[in-house]
Parts: structure tokens; sequence; C-alpha cells
């Protein structure tokens, strides 16, 4: 059976991220109601506001049963504002902001500055022949790494890319280049 | 290793698309800051007076106070934007060096120059303009805004021109898609636009940056219309913090941006919410914000 990827469309770069899955022959759906998490069996959570969405998951229903989705197994790529919502902790986060816990990773929001420091640059990918450009806008820092956690790629000696079970998350934003090939090991990570 | 590169197209373009389905709420303190903030919004613009408030006290409409943007930028985590006067290019200079993430070249300002923009390429910050039509829309992206939003008729809380102005925009990306090489000549001359920026709409359907909508949205189903002609996101100006009761008004709009499509949801979110602002129609106002830009 395929498998049907939702991307997280609250608020952010969603559509962004289904159309390099559209390219890659994906099909995806937009989630923003529990129904709609129902029928997917992936999820990609984009970049955007964390705690904008942080609410919206909250008054849409979407908090507990993603939760529950997530400690079930369901595969998830969070990109930005959505490795903040996968992190174990969040440094410099709003006080009432929830997040799911699911990689066991310390992140600080904005650890990297505001949009005039926002960078572009290539970083190795651990399996990559060719390394990949990476687009970090206003983007979360990693500061601690779990023993469970597998970093795949860092910047300046900080994880910037890392996995965990069935999670997969990245400091920066893959959606907004034309290389596709971190979507396709998200599409390996869920066939696995 | 590979340098880091700041200030590129590619990382300005990038910040518009992360504001993607949210609200961008105007704001005058830190407070209502902290209060748009805890609504949900996923970026403030930081001003000193609302357009309703400059429009009913009329005068010069300048860059905020340094000292009050600051303000605003240590209450808040989401990014802060703040507005410079068309072609007040030092102003943008200032704005920049305080570390605010976009720049709103805007028509709600006096303008200071009745012929030029700000050239944008010549900043790490990333700017957005306003645009009633097409044309005006791809100027403004040819002197490197990177976010589009239409104009609409600021401090109205009518929303009738931001209407006209999406129509206009997405109507005619409509039409171009569907014109041969040779009309797109003709096109290019008609909306004062460069060529390539139109031969280039014509292949890919959309414009080369996000387009956004401001100007009179004043409730949650304000919103969902925008979003449902074609907005990617959303600025709401005087509407909230002119309404009798911002808060609750604020944390509908935000619901109303992302489940636009969604009726049933629009219902629950547009009760009891108070009275909205009062509002103008357009024949009682004597200066057009959206006439501003050239």
């Amino acid at each position: 059976m395929k498998a049907r990827v939702g991307v997280l469309a609250l608020q952010g770069a969603f559509a962004a991220h289904e159309l390099t899955l559209a390219g890659l022959g994906v099909e995806t759906a937009q989630v923003r109601t529990p129904s709609d998490l129902a029928a997917v069996d992936a999820l990609i959570m984009p970049g955007g506001e964390s705690t904008t969405m942080s609410r919206l998951l909250e008054t849409s229903g979407l908090f507990d049963e993603l939760k529950g989705r997530l400690s079930d197994g369901m595969p998830v790529f969070g990109t930005c504002a959505g490795m903040i919502l996968l992190a174990t902790d969040v440094l410099d986060g709003r006080p009432d902001q929830r997040s799911f816990g699911a990689i066991d990773i310390t992140v600080q929001r904005n650890g990297y500055g505001r949009q005039v420091d926002s960078f572009e640059t290539d970083i190795d990918v651990d399996g990559f022949v060719a390394p990949f450009h990476a687009v970090f806008i206003r983007a979360p820092k990693v500061v601690a790494v779990g023993a469970g956690v597998n970093v795949v790629a860092s910047h300046d000696g900080v994880p910037v890319l890392a996995l965990q079970g069935h999670v997969m998350v990245a400091s920066f934003h893959p959606e907004l280049t034309a290389d596709n090939r971190l979507h396709a090991m998200f599409c390996e990570l869920i066939g696995s | 290793m590979t340098a880091n590169v700041k200030g590129t197209v590619q990382v300005k373009r990038g910040l518009a698309e992360m504001l993607k389905g949210g609200v961008i709420m105007d704001v005058v303190t830190p407070e209502q800051a902290k209060i748009a903030e805890d609504a949900g919004a996923c970026a403030v613009m930081a001003l000193e007076r609302v357009p309703a408030d400059i429009r009913r006290d009329g005068g010069v409409a300048r860059m905020s106070d340094p000292e009050m943007i600051e303000g605003i930028k240590a209450m808040v985590t989401i990014p802060v934007m703040a507005k410079a006067r068309i072609g007040h290019f030092v102003e943008a200079q200032i704005l920049q060096a305080l570390g605010v993430d976009y720049v709103d070249e805007s028509e709600v300002l006096t303008p200071a120059d009745e012929t030029h923009h700000i050239d944008k390429y010549a900043f790490t910050v990333p700017f957005v303009c306003g645009a009633t039509n097409l044309g005006e829309a791809l100027r403004r992206i040819s002197e490197g805004a990177c976010l589009i939003r239409s104009k609409g008729e600021a401090g109205t809380g009518n929303i009738v021109e931001a209407v006209r102005h999406l129509r206009n925009i997405i109507g005619d990306i409509r039409k171009i898609t569907q014109a041969d090489s040779a009309e797109l000549f003709q096109w290019a001359k008609q909306l004062q636009a460069p060529l390539p920026l139109v031969q280039e709409i014509a292949e890919t359907g959309w414009l080369q940056v996000p387009l956004f909508c401001a100007g009179g949205i004043a409730t949650p189903a304000d919103a969902a219309l925008a979003m449902q002609l074609g907005a990617e996101a959303v600025f709401v100006g005087s509407g909230i913090f002119k309404s009798d009761d911002p808060s609750p008004r604020a944390k509908a709009i935000v619901e109303a941006t992302t489940h636009f499509r969604d009726a049933d949801i629009l219902a629950k979110v547009s009760r009891g919410l108070g009275a909205p602002m009062t509002g103008i129609g357009m024949d009682e106002i004597n200066q057009r914000y959206a006439e501003r830009g050239w």
C-alpha cells in the first residue's frame, strides 16, 4: 500500500512541502483537523511560527490526537518550527507552549538570531555524495542531543539534521530548494 | 566548509513562506504586541498609530520611534515588522539597523518620494510592498520586494477595496497563463512591468513571491474571504485594536485564517466577539492611501 503523507497546514510553509512531495510522486493531504489526521499515514510538520501552531493545535483538537499517533510510531518529519514542536525541551519558548517530546533534543527558539541573521549554506549529510544546500530562516538551534538520537548532519559543529526511530527533524528548510533528497529520505523512513 | 550567506533573495522570500496561513497584526504598544502573540499572530507590525487613527489625525505619518519598536521586539518572540515611508530609504536603513524582521514600504505613511520606491536589493532585511494591481506588484518585485500585499484601503474596516485589488491581481495572473507568447509583450506593456517577470508568471501561474491581503479586514469572515479569493495570509491593521474586545477577535481571526474553507468552524469562531470597528464607506473618505505608490 502506498503511504499518504499529511502536511500539517495550520500555518507556515506547508504548500512548499506539498510541492516537493508531489515532485516525488507522493500522495499528500493538508491536515487541519483530527479527521484530516486520521486519513494520513505519516506527517510533515513545516516551518512557520511555533507559537501560532502550538495554539492552533490546541484549538483544533489536534494536539492530543497527534500525541497519540506519535506514540503509536507514525513517521514524522519536522522542519524548523516543526522541529521545535517535536523536541523534548524548548528554550526561549512561551511558557504555555507545549511540545510533543518525540525526539530527545533540546532546541533554542531563534537560536541563530533574527531575520537579518538568516542565511544559506552547504552542509554535508551522512550518506549523500554531494552537499545539501540548506536555508536557515530565524532557525532554532539544537543545544543538546540525547544518547538515542542519530545526528545525520551538522553545521559549525551544531546538529542540524537528526533521526530517532520514526522521527526526523531539520533546523533548516529542505522544502525551499529544488533538492528533494531529504524528502526522499523521509519517504524511505515511512517505507521501513 | 562553505560560508554562511545572508540577505539573499532565497533567505528573504523564505521568511514570507513561513508567514503563510497566518495573521500579521498591527500593534502600537508592547502590551498590544503581547495580546497579538497570545492570540496566535505569526508576526506583528509595529507602528505609532493604527491606520484608522492616522486617517483621523491627518498630518505627516512617519516611521515609528525606535524606542517603541525596541520595546515591542523585547516583548514578543515572533517576527516584528515596521513601516517606512515610500521612497524613504534612510528610514529603512534605520529599521534594518534596529534588527526588524521585515520592512513594509507602506502607503499608509506619507510618501517621501513621489517618483521612486526604495531600491530593496540594497538591503539585508526583506521588504513587503502593497499593490492594487498586477503591474504595481511586478514593479515592486523588480525593485526587490520579497512579499506583496494587496493594499485595500487601510483604516476603513471596509473589505471592498481589498477584494477589488485581490481580484485585479489574481484575475490578471489567470489571464496571463492563457496568453500566447506574442500576447505577453502586450501584457508587459499594458502592465508597465518587466517582460521577463510577465513571462515567468505565464509559466508558473503565480507571482514570484507570496501574495498576502491587507487593508480593511475587520472580521473572521473578512479574513476567510481574502483567503478563499487566493491570498496566502492576511494583515489586520485597525480591525483588531479598534474593536470593542481585541483579544477574542484576534484569536477568532487567526482561527478563521487557518480554517478558511470550513464554514462550520467559521460560524463557531464568529460568535460573541462584541462590536467590530465601526468602519467607513469609500464615499466618506477624502484620502485614498491606495493611490500612493507608482
